[in-house]
């Protein structure tokens, strides 16, 4: 009977231990090989026949089709410069240049990778689109309101995340973070 | 006590092991990845326009809404596939997945360097029988090699601004994808490439 209880209870703390772990490393991103360059990390090598299984475990979960690396480099970011988790009632700004690319887009998602509802129908802004400082460097108003210049809407949502998506890039699996990869800066302006 | 202590720690090496099995497994599994989600709307070697993402509705997460995009689902096992693909004004894409979503391949525009991206995919032991000559002939041609026999590619051509993506969903639309048949009749094996 102690046996049997025994065994039990050793298989029952297994299947937490695994289920539990396994889980937790799905959904907080866990895999090896991120690059992470001032908050904005991309895993280029789950664009590769190189992914390790728990990149591919994180896709095939998602549905989500990777960015191939011939294609280009996605960086998502989902907290501001301090650390702070991006909330869509605040008013965030994204300013500064993106490392060298043909094209570039940024786009909202909220954090299942669905597009955000707004009156505009705005869901993100690409290199031609958006409007630019003199110097060639640009800023967007991540806000739930109106702004004059780059506004990417929020739609008020609690918790979103941005993809900065390079096309056709030089960056890739055996870029390091450093000056020739300037990532723009977000900060959380202002929280009501 | 000492028992019980064993008894967490075999619980927990065996949940390390459990741990391992389950990722490696998962996307064997997975019946929500995006080949399954598309199974059901892209038919079997057929170039298809997928619905542009909206907040309601999008085929796949994290599609990115400034691309127009088609998918074409192959199987090769009745030969090799033929790809053609019209470049669009701005950016335009061929990315190629295995069954299992891994991304293997991808060629743009730029890389092709002509109006329309043109390739032939086939497995490794279809391209072990085509003739080397002929490989000299057709140096232009450019030939992918899938790892499996069943996979996704995606086409997807950039609208840089929202008034150019009538212009990028055209030139997907017009991208084809299918079976290579030869001009005549339909040769055996090995199958017969398209001639220009």
């Amino acid at each position: 009977m102690r046996l049997i209880f025994g065994t039990l209870f050793g298989l029952a703390v297994a299947a937490a231990v695994g289920l539990g772990l396994t889980h937790y490393a799905l959904t907080h991103g866990m895999a090896f090989g991120g690059l992470t360059i001032e908050g904005w990390t991309a895993w280029p090598k789950s664009g590769t026949t190189d992914a390790d299984p728990y990149v591919r475990a994180s896709i095939a979960r998602s549905g989500r089709l990777p960015t191939a690396l011939g294609d280009g480099v996605s960086f998502t970011v989902d907290s501001d410069d301090d650390g702070k988790i991006l909330d869509g009632r605040c008013e965030v700004v994204v300013s500064g240049v993106t490392p060298p690319a043909r094209f570039w887009t940024v786009t909202l998602y909220n954090p299942d990778g669905g597009l955000v509802a707004n009156s505009t129908n705005r869901y993100g802004f690409t290199s031609q689109e958006i409007v630019r400082h003199s110097d060639g460097s640009f800023e967007i108003v991540v806000a739930p309101r109106a702004n004059p210049g780059n506004w990417l809407p929020t739609g008020g949502v609690e918790r979103y995340e941005l993809v900065l998506r390079l096309y056709d890039t030089a960056v890739g699996v055996s870029t390091k973070a450093g000056r020739e990869v300037p990532m723009p800066d977000v900060t959380t302006r202002s929280c009501p | 006590m000492i028992r019980w202590l064993l008894l967490i720690l075999g619980g927990v090496l065996l949940g390390g092991i459990v741990h391992l099995a389950t990722v490696i497994i998962l996307p064997r599994t997975a019946t929500q990845d995006a080949y399954a989600r598309l199974s059901p709307i892209v038919p079997v070697n057929t170039a298809v326009s997928l619905p542009a993402p909206t907040p309601e509705k999008a085929v796949m997460p994290f599609m990115d809404p400034a691309f127009a995009s088609a998918v074409c689902r192959y199987d090769l096992s009745q030969g090799p596939l033929k790809l053609t693909v019209p470049v669009s004004p701005a950016y335009t894409s061929v990315s190629f997945y295995t069954r299992n979503d891994v991304a293997y391949y991808a060629i743009n525009d730029r890389a092709a360097g002509r109006r329309v991206i043109e390739l032939d995919l086939m497995t490794t032991a279809q391209h072990d029988q085509v003739p080397e000559d002929e490989e000299i002939t057709a140096a232009d041609r450019l030939i992918v090699e899938s790892p499996t026999p069943t996979g996704l590619i995606a086409i997807r051509a950039m609208a840089p601004e929202p008034g150019l993506m009538k212009a990028a969903q055209a030139a997907i639309g017009a991208a084809r994808c299918g079976t290579a048949q030869p001009e005549p009749a339909p040769a055996p094996v090995p199958p017969a490439r398209p001639r220009r």
